[in-house]
Parts: structure tokens; sequence; C-alpha cells
């Protein structure tokens, strides 16, 4: 039966089990979403065309399914560019569908052009520009395939209008075959052997769990692994909630901003155990002084992370629910009672903390109070900078999937839209944005998307009225000079969100926070709450770029 | 340190761009770059030629593997490998200096394949240091133009 390019595309994303789609029509792909108007696929209109491509990488996060947006070409296409390097940085899988105009213009700066696959070459797993529809099922069907498989990645296909016009008799490939991609998912069994030796035999070992965990849907295996072995756990940002916070064993997030029990465990330890993580800056600081006494276990599917910013000296190449479960199997119980005895020394003397007081309200109070109010139960996404940390700081996060953050990109705008792709994703989760009032007006248009589509997700602005995080290294680093991170001209958010047919809130007082935050969760729809906080506040411990674990910043170090 | 590196990939579109765009997104600069089809038509062959760090060219060659379309990535530096770069010398050849310009050229074991009045075209193939000497030694009569396929390389021995 000869089927439209668009019927083909269609067939293919419910052949693939797609339940959203996100994104904007325009002029190229006007005749894929007459298709699309009759197809039992749901779509969301988002306002920009970023705002679908992390709301397609919330959906993502939160499910472990692959995302998926469609938007037309040229600044369609440009406007998703954000989005798409914000999933390739953090390895999440989306298939990006975005429209081109037809074959025969393409490369003659026509109306509404971009070389989208040029553009978007080095902020992809992989792209495709599909000429010829005997080519499209195909194409399709392998873009789900590499997003999902190995580590996982956006994948954009870029598709000319005339292709979506056109017809084909053939049928979906039932399988891919790609010489040139076959990640190894099975890791080296002398490896593992290896890794578990180095483990028993260890004085003070430590795990650093990175968000590739998250993604093998490993979490399990790492519990069962370091309670076997008795391995105390730090995880990255990214990993949040991929080791329960409240287990005895957990030291909370590494890093910049990471706990000092985490980072000195990493500091003192001699054997380090990195799971799915990829020795980012931010976490090694000065690469140097990064785990002097250790060896280095890495344990990850992509082998060019092995060895990439410091040198490995146990790589284990796979996916690591098939490595952590053999691992599992080898590895023996050992006391460890003096580096156990000093990592609970350090997590008594070095408790997150800050000045807490009645006279005004103090953000980390705003993130502990939802973190009570939702029993650590919701799913919080967060924009970037002082909110975000504070959000992975405060928030005692006990299951994978329940902490959505931009971590490689560091991308403000991102909470918000990514909340909505994970309320539609998990209908029945809280889902709560921890916003700043800098990040929240980059999508702030998104208001109309929740609305419209009745989802009650919650945007907490710490309002402080500046872009935070740079006026925090501004007051630490240049004398205080506030170059241009003053937010003077920020609008009444609670008027915002009723404009948008949202509730809105206002909390000014440390007393009201708690019963708002109820209020909130209790309203069935998009409800805004702008929290006046503390100003100056500033995100501590820090640990300055570029430097090592003994010129923290914020603690006293004992 | 000079590195050699052969990768073989799918013949499709965009893929030299995929191949390139790694070394150009870290800064590298391709030294030479020889592209062609193998024995297969559905594979080709491009042999890169970059100088660097080891550690970070080991880096790129696990890159280049990363890549969808690669099917395989060899280094061929410190291994047995023959390798081979062709030339065409346009050198100034009067009448009166033409029979030195010959002779030299047939100790290269070159050709001669174009004369012109005042000129001739040479076509030269081997090994890197022996395209350089030639063209020392031809430098003298004046050379007007040249053009290399950038070096092509493959092991020695069975497959």
């Amino acid at each position: 039966m000869s089927r439209t390019g668009s019927q083909i595309l269609i067939d293919v994303l419910k052949k693939e089990g797609v339940e959203y789609i996100f994104g904007i029509p325009g002029g190229v792909v006007i005749p894929l979403f007459d298709t699309l108007f009759d197809a039992d696929l749901k779509f969301i209109l988002t306002r920009h065309e970023q705002a679908a491509g992390h709301a397609a990488d919330g959906y993502a996060r939160a499910t472990g399914k692959v995302g998926v947006c469609i938007v037309t070409s040229g600044p369609g296409a440009t406007n998703l560019t954000t989005a798409i390097a914000t999933a390739s940085m953090d390895s999440i899988p989306l298939v990006a569908i975005t429209g081109q105009v037809k074959t025969h213009l393409i490369g003659s700066d026509a109306f509404q052009e971009a070389d989208v696959t040029g553009i978007t070459r080095p902020i992809t797993k992989h792209n495709y520009l599909v000429k010829d529809i005997k080519e499209l099922a195909r194409v399709v069907k392998e873009a789900f395939y590499i997003a999902s498989t190995g580590r996982p990645g956006p994948v954009v296909i870029d598709l000319p209008v005339d292709v979506t016009t056109d017809t084909w008799d053939g049928d979906i490939p039932e399988k891919v075959d790609l010489p040139g991609y076959k990640p190894a998912y099975e890791g080296n069994m002398r490896q593992i052997k290896i890794t578990a030796e180095a483990i028993n035999r260890s004085k003070r070992p430590v795990v650093y769990a990175g968000g590739g965990v998250i993604s093998s849907n490993s979490s399990k295996q790492l519990i069962e692994l370091a309670e076997k072995a008795n391995l105390p756990v730090n995880t990255t940002l990214l990993a949040l909630g991929a080791f329960p916070e409240d287990n005895e064993l957990a030291l909370g997030m590494l890093g910049m901003h990471g706990t000092v029990p985490a980072n000195y465990a990493v500091h003192e330890s001699d054997l380090l155990i990195a799971i799915g993580a990829r020795f980012d800056d931010r976490i090694t600081g000065k690469i140097d002084e990064f785990a002097p006494h250790a060896r280095i276990i890495h344990i990850d599917i992509d082998p060019t992370s092995i060895s990439k910013n410091i040198r490995v000296d146990i790589p284990v190449v796979g996916d690591a629910k098939h490595i952590l479960t053999e691992l599992i199997k080898h590895v023996n119980y050992v006391d460890r009672k003096e580096w156990f005895e000093k990592i609970s020394e350090w997590k008594k003397k070095y408790r997150l903390s800050y000045n807490s007081t009645n006279d005004v309200v103090k953000p980390q109070y705003v993130v502990e109070q939802i973190c009570q109010a939702t029993k650590g139960k919701a799913i919080i996404t967060t924009e970037v900078g002082q909110n975000q940390m504070w959000a992975a700081q405060y928030y005692t996060y006990t299951e994978p999937r329940s902490f959505l953050s931009s971590g490689g990109l560091g991308t403000m705008g991102f909470g918000f839209p990514a909340a909505i792709g994970a309320q539609l994703g998990c209908p029945d989760k809280i889902v709560i944005d921890i916003a700043g009032d800098g990040s929240f007006q980059m999508n702030i248009q998104e208001l109309s998307t929740a609305v419209n589509y009745k989802l009650p997700v919650k945007v907490a602005i710490l309002n402080n009225g500046y872009l935070g995080m740079v006026r925090q290294w501004q007051e630490m680093f240049h004398d205080k000079r506030y170059s241009h991170t003053r937010l003077d001209g920020n609008p009444d958010f609670v008027r915002v969100a009723e404009a948008y047919g949202a509730a809105g809130f206002l909390v000014e007082k440390k007393e009201d926070v708690r019963p708002v935050i109820e209020k909130a969760i209790s309203i069935n729809g998009p409800v805004v709450i702008d929290f006046r906080v503390d100003p100056e506040e500033n995100v501590f411990p820090m640990i300055p770029a570029g430097q090592a674990i003994s010129q923290i910043k914020g603690v006293e170090l004992i | 340190m000079k590195h050699v590196i052969s990768v073989l990939v799918e013949n499709k579109v965009g893929v030299l761009a995929r191949i390139t765009g790694l070394f150009s997104g870290r800064g590298f600069n391709i030294e030479s770059l020889a592209v062609g089809e193998t024995e297969n038509m559905n594979i080709s062959r491009m042999t890169i030629v970059v100088s660097g760090d080891d550690s970070i060219l080991e880096q790129v060659r696990k890159q280049l593997g990363k890549v969808i379309d690669t099917i395989k990535v060899t280094d061929f530096t410190g291994t047995d490998y023959v390798e081979r770069d062709l030339m065409l010398i346009k050198v100034s050849a009067v009448p009166g200096k033409r029979s030195e310009v010959v002779e030299l050229v047939d100790v290269f074991r070159g050709k001669i394949i174009d004369v012109g009045q005042k000129d001739m075209v040479i076509e030269i193939s081997g090994p890197e240091d022996r395209l350089e000497a030639m063209l020392d030694l031809l430098r003298p009569y004046g050379i007007k133009e040249v053009a290399r396929t950038g070096r092509i390389a493959m092991n020695r021995g069975p497959k």
C-alpha cells in the first residue's frame, strides 16, 4: 500500500511506542501536521521550539523513554538547538524531527532554510538528511535505535517537505543494520574480576556514581553492590536519586557544590569506583589533586569517556547494569571500620547548613519545606545556577529519575518545560520546577502550554532579584562588582501567572512558606509561587573552579 | 608526534564532514587527508595525517570510532605499514635546462607527463621523504605549482 512520507513517519513513531510529540508547526511541516491531525498520537503544542525540546527531554529523563519533538525548518530548527545540545551533554535519548525546504531548494538560501545537519552535527549523537522517501522508514527506525542504545543521545532527522508528500509502497524494516555501530553491553569478565579484587582489597574505597547509573536503570544494582561490599557512595548532580540519600552509605553530591564528606572521601580514598560518570571539571576541580591516593576504576558504556580527563587504572567498558550484576557476585563484605569512622566524623562535622533566621526567607529553607511537603517523592526539575544547587543540596532524593536538571550544558530555561514533559510522562507524580527569577523568564511563555493542557506543574521561584550564581562569583572573586546581574524590571510573577490563567502566590514571610507549598500542591493546575528570598544568600560549600578541596569556601575545615 | 590514521567509513553523504569536524572541533590541524572508495563500493577509506600529543590523539582515535558511520579506525604509527603520496610538480624547464630536469626525474623514478615551452609537469609517487627530496632538488630550477594527493597507507602482510 502506498503511503505518504508523513504517514510513514507517523507509522514508525507509533511502532516505536511514541506517546507524546512536542513541537510547533510551521511552513514546511504543514503537510506533516495535516497527517498528524488525524493520527492517534498526542501532540503537545509548546510556545517556543526550545521548550519543545526541553519538554521532550524532561519526558525522557522522567520515563526513560525516547523523547520526540517536531519543529519546522530554519528558525524552528535553530531555536531547537539549545535543547538538542542540552540533551547531548547529558546523554538523553531524543529524536528531533526538523522540517526542511524542498530537496531541490536545499543550499539555495530558500525561505526559512538552515543547514540543520551542519549546525547540529557536533551536538547530536547522529543526524540525517532524508532526501529520498525510500530511506525514510529505515532512517526513523535507526534514529530511535541510535538514540536509545549505547550511551544515549539526541538524533536529528531533517525532513524536506517534498519527502513528506511523496509516496512509497515499501515496508518498515524489521531490523537495523549499522555496521559501524555495535555498542558493547557485556563488560569484559576479566576486567570485572580485577575490579572485584581491587574492591575486596581496598581499605578506603568510594563509589562515584554518575548519570549513567540512571540511564542504564541500575540503581538497584548499585544499592546491592554498595551494601554487599560495604562501600560509601557519592553521586554527581545528574545521578541524584540513583542512590537513596537516606541510606547510611550515602555521602551526597560530589563536586564544586557537593558535600564535604563526598569530596573528602574521594580525596582520601585508595580506590575510586566511577560508574557511568565522566570526570567533568565541576567534579574534579584541579585534576592533579583529584583522588591523589586512589587507583581509579571506570565503568562506562562509552569507551571515549575512559581516560579522557583523568588516567584510569581499571577500565570496564559496557552497560552498568550488566557489569554491576556480575560484579556483585564477586565482591565480599569488608568491615573497613577505620574508614567508616572517619566518614561518620566528617558527616557529623560537615552537615550542609545555612544561617537560619526568621527575618528573611532563606532559599534553602524553601527547598527543605518542598521536600517535607512532598515527603521527598516529587519529581524536581531545576533551572541553572543557585536554584539548581540549593535544589540539589536541600532536597533528599531517594528515587532515580526524580531530579531532572541540565548538568553538562547548564541551560537556564530548562526546568519549566522539562517539568511539563515530566508531568505528561508521570501524571501521578507531583512535579515541581525549582527556579530562579532569571531562569524562569527564559521560558516563561510555557505557562500557556501548562494552562492549555491543564498540567498541575508547580514553579517555585527562589526570587532574589539577581542572576544569583553570577552575582555570587562577582561577590567572591570580583570585589562585589555586580556587573549587570541585578534583575531590575522583574515582573509581578503572581500577576503574570494569573494573566496566563494559572494560579500565583507571593511569599515574603518564613511562616507562609509551608502553607503556600501545601496549598499549591492541592491545586489541580499550574501554580507559580514567588518566594522572595534573601537576595545575597550564597551557595556553600564551594570549591572554586579549577581548585582542590583544600581551597573550599563556606566551610571551616578542621 | 606524527600519526597516520586510517578510517574505514560508510560511503555516505556527510561522512567526511563528521570526521573532519572531530579534528577541527578540537583545534587540530589535519596535515593531509586522502579519501577514496575501497574494494567495497559502500565503504570508503580516509587516510589522515595529524600530529599531536599521544594522549590527545588516543582520544581523537576513540572519537573517530564513535561516529556512527565509522566501521574501523587504525593508527598505523608504530606498526609495519607502507605509505605513498602522489605529487604533480610544474617546474620551470627552459631549453638547455631540460635534460638536467629529466635526469633528476629519472633518478627518482618519476614521470614527465607534460612538456610546455618553458615548463614541464612531473608525476612522482613515494613516501614523503622521497617527495620532499625531489622538491628540494627541483627548487633551484623554479617550482611553479605543486599538487599532492595526501598520504595513503596500508598494513603489510595479510589483511
